[in-house]
């Protein structure tokens, strides 16, 4: 965040990466929704945005064109404009943006600051970084490869209108350090969670393709890096253990307000039409930081 | 029947999706997957122990990990969620002798029945994951008794063999155990708080 005068700040992100769907279109959406999501975790307004290419110079150049296309509705739908960009040819495709937003530094959203008798709210489902590996092996089903796409393709920026007018203590957009690694992060050294694992929104096929044991090397990294913070009880099935460690592309906000907000924010949340809900609950610091029931 | 999948250069799910492939073709045996990274070591691990099957993990270099598997035909129900395997499968079982004789009645048929107990279970496939042995049990494991041999045979096959130190101390034959280790009330506790079946003839 940069401050230009006593209300007005901007704020900047980059984010780019190689594809997770075979759809060049598709992905260009996504990556576009990926990078503007840290500008709306911020509580911020995206205003300009530059495209970031990597591309074989040997490849058919209406790929490029396709995912340029993707990303450039997705800043349009953001009300932001794409003010240019750069490519480089490179071995493999990779594409992302790096987007500017304004605020009002008084209003900047933290990701750290949830405190004790807040809710947790997450707004998109968990588990497409699973349903994305088992699509790679060809064992996803063309109804979680749409569930997905829909949920990566969708902009935050419908949920931060919805959460603007509550007062929110902290939120963050939930990236590669999945669910866990993300709320360990909001919560700071201050406060604890506890997590219901029955009310995590997911992909349902994800659960049984964690059961498969179609998960990332990436989610079992978190699981290494989380393992002294989180407590899993037993009775937590093995698949939404996995989705909860599972590392997001364009995942939703994860958001911390006060326990009287909460159901209001969810109800308007469920109008928009994806999977979300209220997934636990902030209190005292305590010995474990996350308990998951 | 022994199996190898070298997983080395896949990227997960991939070795997983392997290894999945060659347990299916496998109704017994031990299956070795080669990976070269300790995630993916991580992730076979994981299901494996999901999967109730006895496994053993060891690291060869920073890029060779090495996972065995060991495939029984009960696969998922009696295997053991535990880090060894023996020379054979060993299951989750844990076999209590609180006695030196079997049963209640006559003495001399008791400690006929027990040897023959003892001899029964070097015999079983998957053989038990421990042998706890108290009281009178631990008459069992001294110099001399005829169920030596016996479960110096089960210790041989991977199976731990665990005599409760205050009897041993009751009983003044500390000095002459043949055979396992010396444990307390708490792992005696733990170890049938922990497993699969308890087995107390």
């Amino acid at each position: 965040m940069y401050r230009l005068t006593e209300d007005l700040a901007i704020v900047q992100t980059l984010d780019f990466f190689p594809p997770m769907v075979d759809d060049p279109y598709i992905f260009g959406q996504i990556a576009a929704a990926n990078a503007l999501s840290d500008v709306y975790a911020m509580g911020a307004v995206p205003k300009t945005a530059l495209n970031i290419v990597c591309f074989p110079e040997k490849m058919d150049i209406d790929i490029l064109n396709q995912v340029l296309q993707g990303g450039s509705e997705k800043v349009v739908e953001a009300g932001a404009v794409l003010a240019g960009g750069h490519s480089i040819d490179d071995v493999d495709v990779k594409y992302g943006l790096s987007v500017t937003g304004i605020i009002d530094p008084k209003k900047i959203y933290t990701n750290v600051g949830c405190r004790p008798g807040d809710v947790l709210i997450l707004t998109k489902p968990l588990g497409v970084g699973i349903v994305c590996s088992a699509n790679r092996v060809g064992e996803a089903s063309a109804s979680a490869m749409e569930a997905a796409i829909r949920s990566m393709t969708t902009l935050n920026k419908y949920a931060a209108q919805v959460v603007r007018s509550f007062p929110v203590n902290s939120c963050t957009d939930v990236t590669g350090f999945g669910f866990l690694g993300h709320l360990h992060e909001m919560l700071g050294d201050s406060a604890s969670a506890v997590i219901y694992s029955d009310q995590i929104p997911h992909i349902p096929e994800a659960l049984h393709y964690a059961e498969e044991f179609l998960i990332t090397g990436a989610a079992q990294r978190n699981r290494n890096f989380l393992e002294h913070y989180v407590q899993i009880e037993p009775q937590v099935p093995f698949g939404i253990e996995e989705v909860l460690f599972d590392p997001q592309t364009s995942g939703g906000l994860l958001v911390s307000l006060p326990g009287e907000a909460g159901r209001e924010v969810l109800t308007e949340l469920e109008k928009l039409g994806l999977p979300c809900g209220i997934v636990g609950e902030v209190v005292a610091r305590s010995e474990k930081e996350i308990v998951v029931r | 029947m022994k199996k190898t999948v070298d997983a080395t250069g896949l990227a997960c799910p991939l070795p997983v999706v392997e290894t999945k492939k060659a347990l299916k073709e496998m109704s017994r045996g031990e299956l070795e997957v080669i990976v070269d990274n300790l995630v993916s070591l991580q992730n076979l691990e994981k299901m494996a122990k999901q999967l109730g099957l006895a496994h053993k993990l060891e690291t060869i270099s920073d890029n060779k990990h090495v996972i065995q598997i060991a495939v029984s035909e009960k696969q998922g129900e009696a295997a053991s969620p535990s880090e060894e395997t023996g020379t054979r499968s060993s299951g989750g079982a844990v076999v209590v002798l609180s006695s030196d004789r079997m049963g209640n009645g006559d003495d001399e048929l008791g400690r006929v029945l027990m040897k023959s107990f003892v001899y029964a279970l070097t015999e079983m496939d998957p053989l038990p994951a421990k042998v706890l042995l108290y009281n009178t049990g631990v008459k069992l494991s001294i110099q001399g008794a005829d169920t030596l041999t016996d479960l110096q045979k089960l210790e041989g096959q991977g199976v731990e063999i665990l005599n409760c130190g205050t009897c041993l101390d009751f009983f003044q034959l500390a000095s002459e155990l043949g055979v396992g280790s010396v444990t307390n009330m708490y792992e005696i506790v733990q170890s049938q708080m922990e497993a699969e079946v308890i087995i107390k003839p």
